[in-house]
């Protein structure tokens, strides 16, 4: 470990002395158009020396910090989101020549014109608010990031030109030139993955920092980069933000939805929130996997701070994650059974009893991941129970039990898209009957097997269950997703539909269920962002500098919890407004002329507000 | 077709009757913050089921929605609708006011029961190494000092154990020491219930601090013994050859 008396506060100019020529030259460019940088890191070098900390009146230096990070990081992770779920939506109506997706793509590419410039000018405002509050950790991030710093820039320059290209070249790059539209749309998800991992590096650095060995600025940098949490951070962040990408676009469509007045606006968000919660619903079930990952690495890191997360005072903000991923859960599965009801006109008396199984397995399951290892109790309760450990539903409150059925609810809901997916269809293929018989003995094999690893594992030492049981249960859940999907894909290819799917009938509670979906993803996000950033503890750079301003405590979890409450609403009150600006122009179109006394056809009543597709219908 | 209410008012009740009288009769009785996080579960299921489709939404809500608007009824109809909306409030009342209430009672924790350890325990293995005669060493030190409250048989029975609120660790549980390092063991036994960290409030740990009476060779060793003793293994990060 190193001494806070061996830290090295070494300047920009320093720093720079190490690089040779070209590279000196490529930061002089960058300092020349990034001022403020250049200030940053000189300035943090000047004030090192005298003030390490700077306080906020009123709400704190620490509780401010905290609120503009958290929106910065909502705010790029939507803007990273966005695009992956853009991209690949573009890329369906590529291949299956359907404009709706295409339509679809465009729609929120849109967004990100706006939402870009809020991320970038939130991420201007944590810069000055870290340099001028954290300066002596700021310098030493700067000495030891620099050169990351200038790949940084470097990538938003490219990130900004290929989305402008993108957006701005949507209607001309048609046709032939399609190709090379999606091209830059794969560009721009490139860039943003580099924005995102760039950036990762400096956090993870602050939570499992390593020894730097000697070299020059951009040898110690990439050393410092490559710290153990920074991948499975990185992994997980990019699939969290499909996630997030996906429900917030289906809490736009719901939104939508609720506020259409003609048929074909219904149609339209009811299909936008499908496709919204069918991408958030795929990508949050690898989630768990890569949190898992994550958490593994933070324990091998070092086990203190894995306890303080797992088993210290952190812990209850797992049960906490547990209601909220069981909430999303239960949201995702009631909105694909609702369209099963809704939009596949007599398939209700069909799946009523697969949906009950289905709701009585998540339920069962979400009981075991909210039961704690040690319960909240009265003294009399606890004299009762022997301690605040259950003698015989305490092993529901450790990993094997998690694990188990977290995976289980994985498979559940992979299930629900399979019967969403086979509803109103019946298949021709003479092997469908020999396919649906092995898919359902796979089904009970793997659940049983998942099941079984769970159990075991409570008698074998941690490290087989970690090292194998628990791989062994996510291998059996990906090999049923990776088995399920083509098959079931060969089956409808030759099915015949024996009910049209019928769009803009969902109910406005659906509309509701996708608003939900994603307050619970930014929550998710707020809620687990606290959790990493807080297991420093009192460090700024774990057992490296040591925290010693005034605000070197953890907060209460009370407390904790109302400032990621607060930031959820801030996000969504941001999120709406790019929203709202973003469809102004729509609005305007779709006004009729000024005097005009003309009835838009089809123009009824907001489904909210309990209007119908057509006169003589009746959304619930 | 059975009312939805009244299955779902049976379900809720049976899940209540089952969690608060029928399960204790084969195992401790449950806290009260556990059966209400089972019975929101439980609500949360029948509302979800309840409200899937249009018919089932009409049979469900709608008796409650024609019962609180009051369209149409008379007399005893009226009475109860009248009376549901005074209860209502004052049960609420009545709730806030008992837990708002100032109270002997101590309020319900949270304890941490695995606070972090501090830095200069993280990481440290047995310097011991694994022989027959040094588990049978560590189980002798056990029984002298550790099984009058963990018990003879590692399961936190032992003849001083009633004493105690919470009561010693049960060994044998694979939820104790199974998910810890040795080197957790280690701080614990030496520093007792005296030496938790902050984070592990309330203290209410009656662990003498050990390192006044034991030197670390017998801590090492009494580790050993009990992880034998318990069936249980330690924690690591790597897997043992054979």
């Amino acid at each position: 470990m190193t001494s806070a008396g061996q830290l090295r506060h070494a300047t920009v100019v320093q720093g720079m002395n190490r690089m040779p020529g070209l590279l000196k030259f490529g930061s002089f460019l960058a300092l020349l158009f990034l001022p403020a940088l250049a200030m940053a890191a000189g300035g943090a070098e000047i004030q090192a020396m005298s003030v390490e900390y700077r306080d906020v009146p009123g709400i704190g230096s620490r509780n401010l910090v905290w609120v503009v990070a958290q929106q910065h990081l909502l705010l790029a992770g939507f803007v990273l989101g966005v695009p992956i779920f853009a991209w690949i939506c573009e890329l369906v109506g590529w291949k299956t020549k359907e404009q709706r997706y295409d339509k679809l793509a465009k729609e929120f590419t849109k967004l990100l014109t706006s939402a870009y410039a809020t991320t970038a000018l939130f991420g201007g405002i944590l810069l000055f608010l870290l340099i001028g509050l954290y300066p002596k950790l700021m310098a030493y991030l700067t000495d030891m990031f620099f050169p990351s710093f200038l790949v940084y820039c470097l990538l938003f320059l490219l990130e900004t030109a290929t989305l402008y290209m993108y957006w701005y070249g949507w209607d001309y790059m048609q046709g032939n030139k399609k190709t090379f539209h999606l091209f830059l749309g794969f560009l721009l998800n490139l860039f943003a993955l580099g924005i995102m991992i760039v950036p990762n590096s400096w956090a993870t650095f602050q939570a499992s920092p390593v020894v730097v060995g000697e070299g020059d600025a951009w040898a110690r940098a990439w050393m410092a980069m490559q710290n153990p949490t920074w991948w499975p951070v990185n992994i997980h962040r990019l699939i969290a933000n499909v996630v997030l990408g996906g429900f917030i676009v289906g809490a736009y469509a719901g939104v939508r939805y609720l506020l259409a007045v003609s048929r074909e606006e219904r149609e339209h968000y009811d299909w936008m929130g499908y496709v919204g919660n069918f991408i958030g619903v795929f990508g949050m079930l690898p989630l768990p996997f890569a949190g898992y990952w994550l958490m593994r690495e933070v324990y091998q890191y070092n086990q203190q701070m894995g306890i303080t997360l797992m088993g210290g005072f952190l812990a209850w903000l797992f049960i906490l994650q547990a209601m909220l991923i069981g909430v999303l859960f239960l949201g995702a599965n009631y909105y694909f059974w609702m369209g099963i009801t809704h939009r596949i006109p007599g398939s209700e008396g069909q799946y009523k009893k697969p949906v009950m199984g289905m709701l009585i397995v998540l339920l069962l399951c979400l009981g075991v991941w909210m039961t704690p290892h040690s319960l909240v109790a009265s003294l009399a309760e606890a004299q009762k129970m022997g301690g605040t450990h259950h003698p015989l539903l305490g092993v529901f409150g450790v990993m094997s039990a998690k694990m188990t059925v977290s995976n289980i609810m994985i498979l559940v809901t992979f299930m629900s898209f399979i019967m969403y997916w086979r509803a109103g269809k019946q298949e021709t293929a003479g092997w469908a009957k020999a396919a649906k018989a092995i898919m359902g003995g796979l089904l009970v094999i793997a659940g049983i097997a998942v099941v079984v690893l769970g159990v075991w594992g409570y008698f074998v030492p941690a490290i087989i269950r970690i090292n194998y049981f628990s791989v062994a249960q996510v291998l059996i859940v990906l090999f049923i997703m990776v088995t399920f999907t083509p098959l079931t894909a060969l089956l409808m290819k030759s099915a015949k539909t024996t009910t049209e799917m019928v769009w803009g009938k969902m109910p406005i509670r659906a509309g509701y269920s996708l608003v939900l979906n994603a307050v619970m993803v930014i929550l998710l996000m707020s809620l687990m962002g606290y959790a990493r950033s807080s297991s420093r503890v009192h460090w700024h750079i774990y057992g490296v500098m040591r925290d010693t301003s005034d605000y070197a405590y953890s907060p209460a979890l009370g407390y904790a919890a109302a400032f990621m409450s607060l930031n959820t609403f801030v996000f969504c009150l941001i999120v709406a407004f790019i929203f709202w600006v973003a469809t102004l122009g729509d609005k305007a179109k779709a006004q009729p002329p000024k005097g005009s006394t003309m009835e838009i056809p089809g123009h009824t009543a907001p489904a909210m507000a309990g209007g119908a597709p057509s006169s003589g219908e009746k959304l619930e | 077709m059975k009312s939805p209410i009244i299955s779902g008012a049976i379900i809720l009740a049976g899940m209540f009757i089952f969690l608060k009288f029928l399960l204790p009769l084969v195992t401790a009785p449950l806290p009260a913050s556990l059966i209400y996080l089972y019975l929101a579960l439980v609500l949360s299921g029948i509302l979800i089921y309840g409200t899937m489709s249009a018919p089932s939404l009409e049979a469900m809500m709608g008796p409650i929605f024609r019962f609180l608007s009051g369209k149409g009824q008379t007399g005893a109809g009226q009475m109860a609708r009248l009376a549901v909306l005074v209860m209502f409030p004052l049960l609420v009342g009545w709730q806030t006011y008992s837990r708002l209430v100032p109270s002997d009672l101590p309020p319900a924790e949270n304890r941490t029961i695995h606070p972090a350890p501090p830095g200069e325990f993280v990481g440290l293995s047995n310097p011991y190494p694994k022989t027959p005669e040094n588990i049978m060493m560590g189980k002798g030190l056990y029984a002298a000092y550790c099984s009058p409250c963990h018990g003879a048989n590692y399961d936190g029975k032992g003849p001083a154990a009633p004493g105690f609120n919470p009561p010693p660790a049960n060994f044998s549980d694979p939820g104790t020491i199974a998910q810890l390092q040795e080197a957790y063991l280690f701080w614990r036994i030496k520093k007792g219930g005296v030496g938790l960290p902050v984070e592990g409030m309330p203290w209410k740990s009656a662990m003498p601090r050990w390192e006044e009476e034991l030197p670390e060779e017998f801590i090492w060793k009494i580790i050993m013994g009990e992880y034998d003793g318990a069936h249980q293994s330690p924690r690591t990060w790597e897997e043992e050859e054979e």
